[in-house]
């Protein structure tokens, strides 16, 4: 295990927090529409987990890959994916990033290089392999991260991945969102290792434990290990820790979440948490931050606007795309 | 060209003649020699071996096992792996060692590889050709013998190719390798040593979709692909020593299909018989079937017939793998039946 230290300027803890706080003000929105019955639909809420994809994004240059999960709304905004196509994409607009054909589970916006969401747990890892495999072989210089939750480091495919990216010292980094839940069971029913960062040594992977929602760490953390890989040292599997606001999915009652843990952990919202940090610093004033949330207000509610009133996709659309040429189907 | 040999393909403009493995490995060459984001990766490819059955012999000596990349027993990831460098501007060709381990990483080839480019509303594509081999008849046993294309013809996004023969091999590889989706090129191995053919020099590509005509005939249709070609073409022999004039079509690709082809011949014959060497339950001759009464009810002489494997696993002892396997005698009875 690698030790953390936090040595971050404040431009880049004002990036992440101006990050974090469009991920937290874009959920909070999301949230309000569906319950006004606006939109129907899925959506997997990763609200207090922001500041992990956050951090990534002041490390990331444009050109590198990011892989997600289902849970991914932070890991897209984080990347850059452009609000208006994202949001129609939930919507399932003609105007969304995929054509309204993906779907939450299924965004791809290749040019922010957000090139995978996934439905399926732990598939990610082996394609975020390939990403990597496919970018050391082009000696691109590309980084591929690769996002995804603790339920999924049990399954086959994570070991597979970790194995092979050990192996060839692919440039790809690991990064296991431990919300501490998957679905409605505790993580720690599913694993016989108290941290899944241990399961790094098996492939004598660089392995990082760190809080997720520290941004000092977090950010030393994604530093360290995309530095590493762009440097041509090979992986990192990163576990941070972290903890998800409103459950599973859209609806979940969270009764078996404790009520203390969840209120704890919603009183360390740690975007909050990173806003009055730098507002104590005297890094930012109650000025700027008012006036970041505002350009973040509009921003939010013009691709809301954007989204609603975008065309549904023409049903002739169903059958392309499903091969490169219009072969019979 | 071994001992055992038989020549096929009189029609394929060469002199040269070589075993279906050694086709394909030319097309392995020729793809890694012409395009630099071409790359193979799988258990056991690498020199001296190239592969269970030498297949890539030669090729990781030539260039490097950079581009021609032994991995560990780890199929998931090799699945993986490929559609990853795929949408990122790779060429993988995966090799699954044999068609059943493509069972341990059908996450991979179902939910991702078939999808993408759907799912992306085209932003990304997974140019990968998946190799594969398998077959019945080797006293191999119920878990590396299947066909299983039925699954991957009923999944939408992947395409499906079986070669009979050493020339279609090589031209319909090449084409699969550079062709801009998911392709399965399965392989069947019986065919590796027992069939040689004459086989062009040089890169030639052949259409995905378009079947070939091994034999016209007057009488009935048979429809197959892989070894059961040559099976279909002796049975003919023997027909037409009864009088009996049978056309052959080797649809080579299931996707895409050569629909056209397909129902001008049973059009013409008016008496159809399908034959595959998977199980006949829910077997790709059912979709064949529905298609031809779909669309040819009443201009038919005789009901559609299969002719297929038993609905069992493949069993292993000489007698009952025969007794799983179509044979030449089933088809040739099953013809018979029409008239
Ligand atoms: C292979 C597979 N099995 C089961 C599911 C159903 N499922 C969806 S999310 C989930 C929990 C995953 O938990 P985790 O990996 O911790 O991610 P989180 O949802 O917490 O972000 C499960 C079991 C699935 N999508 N894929
Ligand atoms: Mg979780």
């Amino acid at each position: 295990m690698t030790a953390v230290q936090s040595r971050v300027s404040p431009d880049v803890l004002v990036k992440i927090f101006t990050t974090a706080a469009k991920i937290k003000m874009y959920d909070e929105t999301y949230r309000a529409t569906m319950r006004a019955g606006k939109i129907g639909g899925m959506y997997y809420s990763a609200r207090g987990q922001e500041i992990i994809p956050s951090s990534f994004s002041a490390v990331l240059e444009p050109s590198d890959y990011v892989l997600t999960i289902y849970r991914g709304i932070h890991d897209q905004i984080a990347k850059g994916v452009p609000l208006n196509t994202l949001t129609a994409e939930f919507f399932g607009r003609a105007t969304g990033s995929c054509k309204g054909k993906g779907g939450p589970m299924h965004v791809t916006d290749v040019a922010s290089g957000l090139i995978l969401t996934t439905g399926v747990v732990g598939s990610g890892l082996p394609i975020g392999v390939g990403v990597a495999l496919s970018a050391k072989m082009r000696k691109s210089g590309q980084v591929a991260i690769v996002n995804f939750g603790d339920g999924a480091s049990n399954i086959g495919a994570f070991h597979e991945a970790l194995n092979m990216a050990a192996l060839w010292e692919l440039p790809v980094v690991f990064v296991c969102q431990n919300n501490q839940y998957a679905e409605y069971t505790k993580y720690s029913l599913g694993m016989s290792v108290d941290q899944i960062s241990k399961r790094g040594a098996a492939y004598t992977m660089r392995s990082i434990h760190v809080d997720g929602n520290d941004p000092e760490a977090m950010y030393e953390a994604a530093k360290t290990a995309v530095d590493a890989a762009r440097a041509g040292e090979g992986p990192t599997l990163i576990e941070a820790m972290t903890y998800r606001f409103y459950g599973h999915v859209m609806g979940d009652m969270m009764k078996y979440m404790p009520d203390d843990e969840l209120e704890a952990a919603r009183a360390a919202d740690p975007v909050l948490k990173l806003r009055a940090d730098l507002i104590a610093a005297g890094t930012l004033t109650d000025e700027q931050v008012t006036q970041i949330e505002a350009g973040l207000r509009t921003e939010i509610d013009e691709a809301f606007e954007y989204a609603m009133s975008s065309p549904l996709p023409d049903a002739s659309d169903a059958t392309t795309d499903v091969y490169a040429e219009g072969i019979a189907l | 060209m071994t001992a055992q040999s038989e020549v096929i393909d009189p029609e394929v403009k060469s002199e040269r003649i070589l075993t279906q493995i050694q086709a394909i490995n030319e097309a392995l060459d020729i793809a890694l020699g012409l395009d630099e984001t071409v790359f193979e990766l799988g258990e056991d490819i690498q020199d001296p071996g190239g592969g269970g059955f030498g297949v890539h012999k030669g090729l990781s000596t030539k260039y490097g096992l950079d581009r021609v990349r032994p991995t560990p027993i780890t199929e998931q990831a090799i699945m993986g792996a490929a559609i990853g460098a795929a949408i990122t501007g790779m060429r993988p060709i995966p090799e699954i060692m044999l068609m059943n381990f493509m069972a341990v990483c059908q996450d991979q080839l179902i939910n991702h590889a078939a999808k993408l480019r759907y799912m992306s509303g085209g932003q990304t594509h997974v140019p990968v050709t998946v190799r594969t081999t398998t077959g019945a008849g080797g006293g191999f046993g119920a878990q590396h013998s299947d066909m299983l294309e039925g699954p991957l013809v009923h999944t939408p996004g992947l395409k499906v190719v079986i070669p009979s023969t050493p020339a279609d091999a090589k031209g319909l590889l090449l084409t699969s390798i550079f062709d801009d989706d998911p392709v399965v090129f399965i392989e069947m191995h019986h065919l590796y040593f027992s069939i040689s053919g004459h086989v062009p020099e040089g890169d030639y590509r052949i259409p995905l979709g378009k079947a070939r005509l091994a034999r016209e005939g007057s009488d009935v249709t048979l429809i197959s692909w892989g070894r059961q070609v040559h099976d279909c073409m002796a049975v003919a022999d023997t027909l037409a020593a009864d009088g009996i004039n049978a056309e052959v079509l080797d649809l080579r690709s299931l996707v895409p299909l050569d629909t056209e082809a397909m129902l001008a011949s049973v059009a013409k014959t008016r008496r159809v018989v399908i034959v595959h060497e998977a199980v006949r339950r829910n077997g790709f001759g059912a979709e064949l079937a529905a298609t031809i009464n779909e669309e040819l009810f009443g201009q038919l002489a005789a009901p559609v017939r299969r002719v297929a494997a038993a609905n069992t696993p493949v069993p292993y002892s000489a007698p009952l793998e025969a007794a799983y396997m179509p044979s030449k005698a089933d088809i040739e009875a099953t013809v018979r039946g029409l008239f």
